[in-house]
């Protein structure tokens, strides 16, 4: 990839999200290319291009902060979509548009959405099934006419990318281009780029690592040590495989750099937000309390109460993600989940391969 | 009984004014030198395919392995005389090239052989008089034959009150493929049951005035003469099933791909071979399929204008009452499923008589047939307008070019293309659900089977099919509120548009399980359901009946018995 790093497209790459990952992506994207990163609010967008600052990151030269959504899609061939799951299949919506069949679309969102019959919400609806969930892959597919389309995944913590320091990705997609596309405009000397063509396998490792997570900072909250992580991250990749496998996804995504690689270094991180939230849970606080003081979304509330429902409308059962789920919305305290969780009725180690 | 419902029952006028101008036509005027440019086309592909010349000799030796072998093992009729000499010759020059280390020129030379007489083999010879003359045979020939059967008088014969139209119903959107038919090329995707599918798609693309379509039409046809001259007649081409190596397979592609960029309006079976186990093909072959999108590609690259034809994908169901070969292609899916054991592509209807015989049992009898005609999509499974526009799910025009589209320029990229293919297969497959119409033989089949597994779950699908005939009556009141049941599914699911009815079976309900039950598989000499004395509902072949029953298999239904 020697030529790459010469090879600045001419096309700027976009963009869409300026949170803290969707600005590191911005960054590393800089390096090689012409930015255009979409922002909501124009404060932030004054804030970047008067300050070149955003989120506490120095942002490249690069980068142009835009407003502007059918810009952003007629100036760019490849876009990065970087919004909170809650907020993705809106900002699609108003995205589609302006897009065609020759965009590509990578997106760095690792949660999953829900499409209810109207009137339905998670808590009243009877079932939930794999139609009604959505990976954010198939809600591009669903609201736009790309289908080239991909994600990111792996360990990239926001606030190392931000110092630069070392990681790796994976760019998971059915299209060789995409994934090679990926490769070219990301991959520089302190950021490696791995090729996937399993797509859902890999956004569903993504989105379930962020259960365990949680689970792992309310192990940390709670004072515990390295034997009770290492049991958790064992058994809670065991419990990401077998939701995994309910939402259709195959075993080998789990095992590479977007399971296990994002798996062990959340589950270590005070930087994750995921694991903050079961921190500061196992320290006392509300979970009303932990999210109306954070800056951005933990995308692992939201997928333990999806996880839970699916998993309860598949009939099969999940010690883990329930317990979690009684923690963050019923009044079980984390120590009573945890020792719940030690007399669960547990006996084969591997049973997924 | 004439068909009932809405069977739009009118003529259309040929859309070209004369055969002249058909595709087809043209086609066959440069056969020659179409010909060449499939081979040289196709050396190419496999060359590239096989840079080193160690590869292409074991290319080149695999094929003849396979061929011999064939020979050998599997000989059919229509196989030429000179097939074993010209596969001895291959062999001798390969083994005097043996010695001698660069020579890729040699090499070639003995592949352009191999790659010149598929191409032949392969190729169509239409024949402007022989089609019109195959056609009036067929439309006279059937008519006499239905008003012979039908009316049951002497004199009938000549009679014309019977047309095949009475018989088979054209639903869907007709109006449509003929309008895309004149601006671009159309590439009709039916499901395949029976024998006579590719007969029946003759005459309905007649009967709506479209130009002859090229198709693919197995080998083993053109070992019966008469269906020989038909085939050639109308724009056939030959598609040898036991020929499964490298070498052959690009030939086949690539002469349909260069047909499809001349503008030949094809009919591809995209399940293959017919479904032996009576469900609507849920895995299509991609080979063919693929043929289409290179060549929707390569037409965009040499037309950066626009000016190139864009290709239609127009999914087609028949709807049978009653298909003669169920009993045998159920033995073959159950034999199949049961061993996984090798099999030989076999020939079952081997002589003109046999054939004869089966087509004047199904002319004759068969009960009604309708054709289901979906609507048109690009390559990438996107509705179009009547301008041949596509279309995405929000109402906005796409255009398709954009894509095969990188950096702004069209490429070709081989896997983005297979990915495609996918995708497109498994939106025909969805089609072909949507389109298929439910009749009253294909639910009462559905239903009835699946009470008996019902009731014996704790056996396989071998066992349940073994049960002795005593063992299987369902008490009519059972039937009729299960039946109920299952037809008030079928209705949502018509109305989320997952399947299409036949209007038949909104009758009253005693009157639509009797037109049922009389008509699956009406004429096979064991039925696979009939009522017994008491009214209750009986079945003399279980295997039969579990084929129709698959017809409705993949919508749920079995959910709710």
């Amino acid at each position: 990839m020697a030529m790459a790093s010469k090879n600045i497209s001419k096309k700027p790459v976009g963009v869409i999200g300026a949170g803290s990952f969707g600005s590191a992506i911005a960054n590393i994207l800089a390096e090689k290319s012409e930015v255009l990163l979409y922002a909501r609010d124009s404060e932030t967008i004054r804030k970047i291009a008067e300050q070149k600052e955003n989120r506490g990151q120095k942002l490249h030269t690069n980068i142009t902060a835009t407003g502007d959504l059918s810009y952003l899609a007629s100036a760019c061939d490849v876009i990065f979509p970087i919004v909170p799951s809650s907020a993705f299949r809106s900002m699609m919506q108003q995205l589609s548009p302006y897009l065609h069949p020759y965009h590509i679309l990578i997106h760095g969102t690792k949660g999953l959405d829900i499409s209810l019959p109207k009137g339905e919400t998670l808590d009243s609806t009877k079932e939930l099934t794999r139609e009604n969930i959505k990976t954010m892959s198939e809600v591009i597919m669903d609201e736009s006419v790309v289908i080239r389309v991909g994600c990111l995944a792996g360990p990239n913590l926001a606030k190392e990318m931000a110092k630069a320091q070392p990681a790796a990705t994976v760019v998971a997609s059915h299209y060789w281009e995409v994934i090679k596309e990926g490769e070219r405009l990301l991959r520089n000397d302190r950021f490696q780029v791995y090729g996937n063509n399993d797509l859902i396998g890999i956004e569903l490792a993504g989105v379930l690592k962020n259960i365990i997570a949680i689970a792992s900072g309310a192990l940390s909250g709670l004072g515990l040590g390295e034997n009770a992580k290492g049991l958790l991250i064992s058994r809670g990749m065991v419990e990401m495989i077998h939701l995994g496998k309910i939402m259709g996804g195959d075993v080998h995504a789990f095992l590479g750099l977007a399971g296990i690689g994002d798996l062990v270094a959340t589950c270590n991180s005070t930087l994750s937000r995921n694991y903050t939230v079961g921190y500061r849970l196992a320290q006392g606080e509300s979970l009303d309390e932990i999210i109306s003081t954070m800056e951005e979304v933990a995308e692992g509330v939201n997928t333990v109460r999806i996880a839970k429902k699916m998993v309860e409308s598949a009939k099969k059962r999940a010690p883990i993600t329930e317990a979690l789920y009684d923690v963050l919305f019923g009044d079980l305290t984390v120590e009573k989940a945890l020792s719940m969780l030690m007399r669960y009725p547990y006996n084969v180690d591997i049973d997924f391969i | 009984m004439k068909p009932k419902g809405k069977s739009k029952n009118k003529s259309y006028k040929p859309i070209l004014p004369g055969t002249k101008h058909w595709p087809v036509v043209q086609l066959n005027k440069r056969r020659k030198e179409f010909i060449e440019r499939t081979v040289e086309e196709t050396l190419k592909r496999v060359t590239e395919e096989n840079p080193g010349t160690q590869e292409l000799r074991e290319e080149l030796e695999t094929t003849l392995h396979r061929e011999k072998l064939r020979i050998k093992q599997n000989p059919w009729r229509v196989d030429p005389p000179d097939e074993y000499k010209f596969w001895e010759n291959v062999k001798n020059d390969l083994l005097e090239l043996a010695g001698k280390p660069e020579s890729r020129t040699e090499e070639e030379e003995i592949l352009r052989r191999i790659i010149r007489r598929y191409a032949q083999e392969i190729a169509g010879n239409f024949k402007k008089s022989r089609y019109k003359l195959a056609r009036e045979i067929i439309k006279f020939g059937f008519a006499r034959l239905l008003n012979a059967t039908r009316v049951k008088r002497f004199g009938a014969f000549f009679r014309n009150q019977y047309t095949l139209r009475d018989k088979i119903q054209i639903t869907g959107k007709a109006k449509q493929l003929r309008k895309l038919a004149k601006i671009g090329t159309v590439v009709m995707v039916p499901t395949h049951f029976s024998n006579l599918d590719s007969v029946l798609i003759g005459w309905v693309i007649h009967v709506l005035g479209l130009p002859a379509f090229i198709y693919g039409a197995g080998l083993n046809l053109f070992n019966i003469k008469i269906f020989a001259y038909f085939m050639n007649s109308l724009g056939a081409y030959k598609v040898d099933r036991r020929k499964k190596n490298f070498i052959y397979l690009e030939t086949l592609k690539m002469y349909s791909n260069l047909a499809l960029q001349e503008g030949a309006h094809s009919l591809f079976f995209p399940g293959g071979t017919r479904s032996r186990s009576g469900q609507i093909e849920s895995h299509l072959k991609l080979g063919l399929l693929s043929t289409a999108m290179e060549a929707q590609r390569n037409t965009f690259m040499k037309h950066p204008d626009n000016s190139g034809k864009k290709i239609f994908i127009v999914p087609v169901t028949i709807n049978y009452n009653f298909v003669l070969e169920a009993p045998a292609l159920i033995h073959e899916h159950l034999k199949r499923l049961g061993g996984g054991k090798y099999y030989l592509e076999n020939d079952e209807y081997s002589t003109s008589y046999k054939m004869l015989k089966f087509m004047l049992k199904f002319f004759t009898k068969g009960s009604d047939i309708s054709v289901s005609i979906g609507k048109g999509m690009d390559l990438l499974g996107n509705y179009v307008d009547n301008q041949g526009r596509s279309i995405d799910q929000h109402g906005r025009f796409i255009d398709t070019r954009d894509y095969f589209t990188h950096q702004g320029e069209i490429n070709i990229d081989p896997q983005r293309e297979d990915e495609y293919t996918r995708r497109l297969s498994k939106i025909i497959v969805k089609e072909f659900h949507r389109i298929n119409r439910v009749f009253a033989s294909h639910l009462v089949a559905f239903t009835a089977f699946e009470i008996w597994k019902k009731k014996y779950h704790k056996l396989d699908l071998y066992d349940v099919l073994r049960l002795p005939e005593e063992d299987l009556i369902i008490e009519y009141n059972e039937f009729k509120e299960c039946f109920g049941r299952l037809r008030e599914e079928v209705y949502k699911l018509k109305k989320k548009k997952m399947v299409n009815i036949a209007p038949h079976l909104k009758n009253d309900i005693d009157e639509v399980i009797k037109l049922g039950i009389s008509n699956v598989g009406m004429y096979h000499t064991k039925r696979p359901l009939l009522f017994n004395k008491k009214g209750d509902i009986i079945t003399h072949d279980m295997k039969t009946l579990y084929y129709y029953h698959n017809r409705t298999d993949g919508y749920g239904l079995e959910e709710y018995i």
